[in-house]
């Protein structure tokens, strides 16, 4: 799977594979109609999906540093565009976020514009001087760039901190997928959840994460915009709903303003089961300060610029011009699923606001929605709730509640598609989430086996041992990852908004200036690394026990506060110790003109 | 000023320029979001509502694939692309 004919197949090779995918699609619909039971269906939507990866990850085995650590450099722009997409796209992505744009609007709607915008911030600043750097790893960079072992370690930990808060959450999706799909208990489906994973990444390394994730693009893609385009056409809002929903969004606004928000009492809401809410806030009404929207943004944009996982995508890709277009790509593949998010969460809102629609539950008696087929399966789940607070026999919108990740899990068979769509769905979840969680395993454990057990403890290892040394990491930080998840101690969505928090309080302008700032040197940037993190971590320690926050900085924007700590302290520290030498200087003229050898290469 | 400094000259103006247009739809529109709402905008949404759910978004990656053309240019401009064989 490495000559230069495969490079050349791939549009064949992935076409092929596509097909084949919907053909199994269509070969389950079949089945449904033949009276296959839905938990049949789900649980081969899940395991066959599963093994293709397996199979990918196997094909992908390699014993080359150059393939394990980057793919062997030739994976071409457009794939590594779908690769990246996946990595990018988590479980919170595709399970959390039409849920939390159902619920909160604008407000939430911030990270769909932060998720995006930072990939401008990617391509313009980072990505393409990374790659010419012919780094393997983030802290591969800074450890170059600004010398020294310390510089090196900070980054690793920096690194650690942030794709650590974030793996226990995809760990936590794959688990909660993988029980309702195989229908066991959430402890051992995490396990599960977590040798998947392993099975893609282990063998290959990058090169069999990069196959895979092409691989889980497509499903996911499917996945969610098929029922988007489905749904819509079966209520007749449109064919193609993106740019067809105008009516619809308004006729939310009018039932909005015709059931009104009921604001319920602290005993009413107490019987409610722990998670779901009700809708409370207009659909597409502005809702929040500009500062609120815009700091939660940038925070997110900022993080993106600093999420290692993401940025070794690009350590891939054939030449700097490449890995630019690439970026390009990524976003371009992203944004496929993120416009869809807010029509989903429009289309599922209709769905059941709507009294004109036979889907409608506002207004029907509370005896006839609780018969429903549909609402009695999640509400056994725990997704879903009625409860006649008025007592006047009806439901109102007051009185209907449901889990965050039901607006993507449940909205298939609201509308009234076939099971065969809520398998599909199961199948990209566990894609989105699996991808992510690859991605980021991958990134500690390259940069604890290149960064620190290479370049510090032992430069003279040899690649088979460094390899297995790579291998050894992956499965221990899988296996602590799984292990936390298991405990169930935080949402998927915080943890993933903190990791980008994380992230950007000790990453972002280290990176940055390390292109951009000659004068940064060493000193600089360890006071910018540690300093950013420290005063990050402290801020959110000081807000979540009970600190007033300062700025309106709240516990999910604590990056802009140590991101601010970051640069000061770098700028600071750079100026009063002296600059960097010639060697140095001269190293980061090079890395900023794409032509000659990569500046690792040379070394 | 030597070629490599032209070229940098230059790749910090096409930056300067892009990080301008990514600050116009990342934040300076929704610095007006309110305000913006009240007008129907493109295909009949909202404005604010349209830019959030798509406008801002497709922008992001129409100026990231121009951004990526425009610097390809100055590369080849001042000698510094890379050859195909590398």
């Amino acid at each position: 799977m490495k000559s230069t004919n495969f490079i050349d197949n791939l549009p064949k090779v992935y076409g092929i594979y596509t097909g084949g995918f919907i053909g199994f699609i269509i070969l389950m619909a079949i089945a449904e109609q033949m009276g296959m039971s839905a938990k049949a269906i789900g649980i081969a939507f899940v395991a066959f999906t599963v093994f293709i990866y397996a199979l990918i990850g196997w094909l992908s085995r390699t014993a080359q540093a150059d393939a394990y650590y980057v793919a062997g450099r030739q994976v071409p722009t457009v794939f590594n565009g779908m690769a990246t997409a996946a990595d990018w796209m988590s479980g919170a992505s595709f399970v959390a976020m039409a849920g939390g744009i159902y619920f909160k609007g604008y407000g939430y709607m911030a990270l769909l514009v932060g998720w995006t915008g930072g990939y401008v911030l990617v391509a313009s600043l980072l990505a393409p001087y990374l790659r010419k750097f012919g780094c393997y790893t983030v802290p591969d960079f800074i450890g170059t760039r600004y010398g020294g072992n310390l510089a090196r370690f900070s980054a690793v930990v920096v690194l650690t901190v942030a794709s650590f808060t974030y793996v226990t959450a995809q760990i936590n999706a794959t688990g909660t997928i993988a029980s309702v799909a195989l229908d066991i208990p959430f402890q051992y489906a995490v396990y599960i959840g977590l040798i998947s994973i392993l099975l893609c990444s282990m063998l290959g390394g990058m090169r069999g994460v990069t196959w895979t994730q092409v691989a889980q693009y497509i499903v996911l893609i499917i996945a969610y915009l098929l029922p988007v385009f489905w749904i819509s056409n079966k209520i007749g809002a449109g064919f193609f709903p993106h740019f067809m929903l105008a009516d619809e969004v308004a006729r939310i606004g009018e039932l909005e303003a015709q059931f009104g928000f009921v604001k319920n009492s602290a005993a009413d809401l107490a019987t409610v089961p722990k998670g779901l809410a009700g809708i409370t806030k207009a659909h597409s009404a502005v809702n929040a300060t500009p500062w609120a929207f815009i700091s939660l943004a940038l925070a997110m944009m900022m993080g993106t610029a600093s999420l290692p996982h993401v940025m070794m995508r690009y350590f891939t890709t054939p030449s700097v011009k490449a890995a630019r277009k690439s970026v390009g790509w990524s976003l371009f593949f992203i944004f496929l699923l993120y416009s869809s998010a807010p029509m989903l969460a429009t289309l599922s809102k209709l769905s059941l606001l709507d009294p004109n629609l036979s889907t409608g539950i506002i207004g029907k008696s509370i005896a006839e929605v609780q018969a429903i087929d549909w609402y009695q399966n999640w509400n056994a789940a725990n997704l879903m709730f009625v409860s006649d607070f008025n007592g006047n026999g009806t439901v109102e919108l007051n009185e209907f509640f449901m889990g965050g990740k039901a607006v993507v899990l449940a909205t298939p068979e609201i509308a009234g598609l076939p099971y065969v769509i809520s398998g599909l769905v199961a199948a990209g979840g566990m894609a989105a989430a699996m991808s992510t969680a690859d991605g980021l395993i991958l990134a500690i454990a390259n940069a604890i086996s290149h960064d620190v057990y290479y370049k510090i403890i032992d430069p003279k290892a040899e690649t088979a041992k460094r390899l297995v040394v790579a291998r050894v990491l992956l499965v221990v930080i899988g296996f602590a990852g799984a292990t936390i998840a298991a405990m169930e101690i935080q949402g998927i969505l915080g943890s993933v908004i903190w990791a980008f928090d994380f992230a950007m309080s000790g990453l972002f302008f280290p990176l940055v200036l390390g292109v951009w700032w000659k004068r940064a040197n060493r000193q600089g940037a360890i006071a910018g690394m540690l300093g950013g993190l420290a005063a990050g971590t402290w801020y959110l320690v000081w807000v979540r026990t009970g600190g007033s926050g300062f700025l309106g900085i709240t516990q999910l924007t604590f990056g802009i506060f140590g991101s601010a700590v970051s640069l000061v302290a770098m700028v600071v520290v750079s100026l009063m110790t002296q600059e960097p030498d010639k060697a140095t200087q001269k190293m980061v003229d090079e890395v900023r003109v794409p032509s000659g050898k990569t500046i690792l290469g040379k070394q | 000023m030597s070629n490599q400094e032209k070229h940098w000259e230059k790749s910090r103006g096409l930056l300067m320029i892009t990080l301008a247009i990514w600050f116009v739809f990342s934040i300076g529109i929704f610095l007006f979001g309110a305000e913006m709402n009240e007008v129907t905008g493109p295909f009949g949404y909202p404005w604010t509502y349209w830019f959030t759910c798509q406008g801002s978004l497709g922008a992001f990656v129409i100026l990231i694939f121009w951004f990526a053309n425009r610097q390809e240019k100055i590369d080849e401009e001042f000698g510094f692309s890379e050859r195909e064989d590398e």
